[in-house]
């Protein structure tokens, strides 16, 4: 069986592998960077227009007044379980392959989540109003609704975002110091020096650190099921056809996950070539997250045809119509879409001589990805075109080019933040790495004790 | 008499283990086993088992935290709904529980990750001023023993580093 990791690696070529790729990655990195800018800059192209001319411009209008924006930003929501998954959930059962890949996966979280956010004020056209969406006191003695689905979000989303920041920082605390032990002399060094907090690895420090390392693991793994719930509370408590489905949530969180897998394995590719991380990004790691994507794939697969059930048995007309209309209507060849990047494309992750094939890897997850955000898509506005009143049904309606220009601009702003990210803070665990490395050359030893004693 | 730290670097676990056993049960006079301080690299349960025990207060840290986080956000929620004693709210409780629950609960959750972290910059005495004594190779992949003694007692602390190869020691000028 090929090894996660070589348990030979010397610690100090750890620190200098990973050390390395803060100032030395390959020319791709830079080609991505200044495609992200220019994507960004589209983004912010449209926002600017919109803000100036007014919301009509991105076709939103009644009964359509959701669109492209709020299924992305559930798209990016789902997208920062990916962390959560690989850091928390890996974390308490003690699988350590997880090691190398889940900082990455820590920042996708964070990033995501600062992208989702954006999506909120995009939506709501009045920039300078963001901060009526959280509860605070205020002089004219209006409170928001705590009834109300859509603040429960805001209230997760914040405490969600706020806690992976502390999470990704808390756990990034020894490398800083190892940065800042070994970098030469610069504005690098005072950031680390002034991160890092004085971290000398005490018996002390690491006591602690594990203790609350573990702890804030604990809290995150209920918060990012709440946050994924409570979005889908947002569709689930009203009545518009085609959402008052129980079994939201579930579904809900299953695709956030399933988005949240399919990235790590694009950014893991990405980051494995861009900064030379063949030795610790290794296909065996690979091939336990591909494992890890399908199982997740086909539980998704199943709440979907659960949901369809739902509404195709229920005896509400109008859902029933929506979804004819999903497979049938404008949207048909998004649902479809839909169905085959996310249920039959992951059937490729199955065979075996695919789950370490990196060209193959690269399409797949970036297709299961377009199928996650087809299906935030399809959730949101065919049930805007096709409401109970017959007033409502406007099947034709199409999202503006600003619309598409705003999601574009997305992917080039989450992308800037995160390789932005790579460059200047380790996307590798080293001290994680090194305790691999330590753990698996202890059991080896071991083993070969056992085997001697055995003749 | 006045105290000094003397740090010595190790190549590997297994030495700075005998290392600390040793010193544990030497009872040289003018140490105390208490300011014996291991730094390495990374954590090493094994480690702790020599050292004795050495808890972490951190989870009392979280439960004030959650507990208080919990608390006051149905506190606040439930104050606010209070005042809508003004309005009519058409025979519907004016402190409805199911949904404020869940505000309590992001609540609960947030107080008990901040408070958490509090707890352990208190805990692990972060931030601060390294100690004069310290090499970066501990970070890198040696495992460093920093001890504080009378200097009457650093000779013989510095033999048993020295019965168990190390690599280097670093001592504090004397004042």
């Amino acid at each position: 069986m090929e090894k996660d990791i070589r348990e030979d690696i010397a610690w100090a070529k750890i620190n200098g592998d990973v050390l390395k790729s803060l100032e030395n990655p390959r020319k791709l990195y830079w080609v991505i960077v200044f495609a992200a800018l220019a994507a960004f800059g589209v983004g912010v192209g449209c926002e600017v227009y919109q803000y100036n001319v007014g919301m009509g411009v991105a076709n939103l209008d009644n009964p359509h007044v959701w669109g492209l924006y709020i299924a992305t930003f559930i798209f990016w929501i789902g997208m920062s379980h990916s962390g959560t998954l690989l850091s928390a959930i890996l974390h308490l059962m003690h699988a350590d392959w997880r090691k190398p890949i889940y900082r990455f996966a820590e920042a996708m979280t964070t990033f995501s989540l600062m992208t989702a956010g954006l999506f909120v004020m995009v939506h709501i056209g009045r920039l300078w109003q963001f901060y009526y969406s959280l509860p605070y006191p205020n002089e004219r003695g209006i409170w928001p609704n705590f009834q109300s689905p859509l603040l429960w979000d805001a209230m997760a989303i914040f405490t969600y975002l706020s806690s992976s920041v502390i999470f990704l920082y808390v756990g990034m605390i020894p490398d800083l110091a190892i940065a800042r032990d070994n970098i030469h002399a610069g504005w690098r060094k005072k950031l680390y020096t002034l991160l890092s907090l004085g971290w000398e690895g005490t018996d002390r420090q690491w006591r602690n650190f594990r203790v609350t390392y573990l702890t804030v693991a604990c809290f995150l793994i209920p918060l990012a099921v709440s946050v994924h719930s409570i979005v889908a509370s947002d569709f689930a408590m009203s009545q518009q056809p085609g959402w008052h489905v129980t079994s939201f949530p579930p579904y809900f969180v299953a695709g956030a996950l399933y988005s949240g897998c399919a990235a790590i394995i694009t950014l893991f590719i990405i980051l494995r070539y861009v900064f030379k991380f063949e030795e610790y990004m290794t296909l065996p790691i690979l091939k336990k997250t591909v494992r890890l994507t399908f199982a997740i794939a086909m539980v998704w697969t199943y709440l979907n045809a659960v949901e369809f059930a739902s509404v195709w048995y229920s005896h509400d007309g109008a859902s029933k119509d929506v979804l004819i209309q999903k497979m049938t209507g404008t949207y048909a060849f998004a649902w479809w879409g839909m169905i085959f990047c996310g249920s039959i494309v992951p059937l490729v992750l199955a065979i075996k001589r695919f789950q370490t094939n990196i060209p193959v890897l690269l399409v797949v997850s970036l297709l299961l990805n377009l199928g996650m955000w087809l299906e935030r898509w399809m959730i949101v506005s065919p049930t805007f075109s096709h409401g109970y009143y017959p007033w409502t049904w406007d099947h034709d309606q199409w999202p503006s080019l600003v619309q598409w220009g705003m999601v574009f601009g997305s992917f080039g702003w989450f992308t800037l933040l995160f390789m932005i990210f790579c460059k200047v803070f380790p996307s590798v665990s080293m001290y994680e790495v090194k305790e691999m490395v330590y753990h698996r050359s202890l059991h080896l030893k071991k083993g070969d004790t056992a085997e001697q004693g055995a003749h | 008499m006045s105290q000094r730290h003397i740090l010595a670097l190790f190549s590997n676990f297994e030495d700075a283990e005998a290392v600390i056993y040793q010193l544990r049960t030497a009872n040289i006079s003018g140490f105390k086993f208490d300011d014996l301080i291991l730094k390495s690299p990374i954590e090493h349960h094994e480690v702790e088992e020599v050292l004795g025990e050495r808890s972490a207060k951190v989870q009392w840290f979280t439960l004030f935290g959650a507990t208080m986080g919990g608390l006051l956000g149905f506190w606040l929620i439930s104050g606010a709904q209070a005042n809508f004693y003004a309005q009519l709210k058409g025979g519907k409780p004016i402190v409805p529980l199911p949904p404020n629950f869940i505000l309590t609960y992001e609540m609960f959750i947030l107080g008990g990750v901040f408070i958490s972290i509090l707890g352990f910059l208190i805990c692990a005495g972060l931030p601060a001023k390294r100690s004069p004594l310290y090499s970066a190779k501990v970070s890198e992949d040696q495992i460093g023993i920093l001890v504080k003694a009378e200097e009457s007692a650093l000779a013989k602390i510095k033999q048993v580093f020295l019965d168990h190869e190390a690599l280097e020691i670093q001592e504090e000028a004397g004042k």
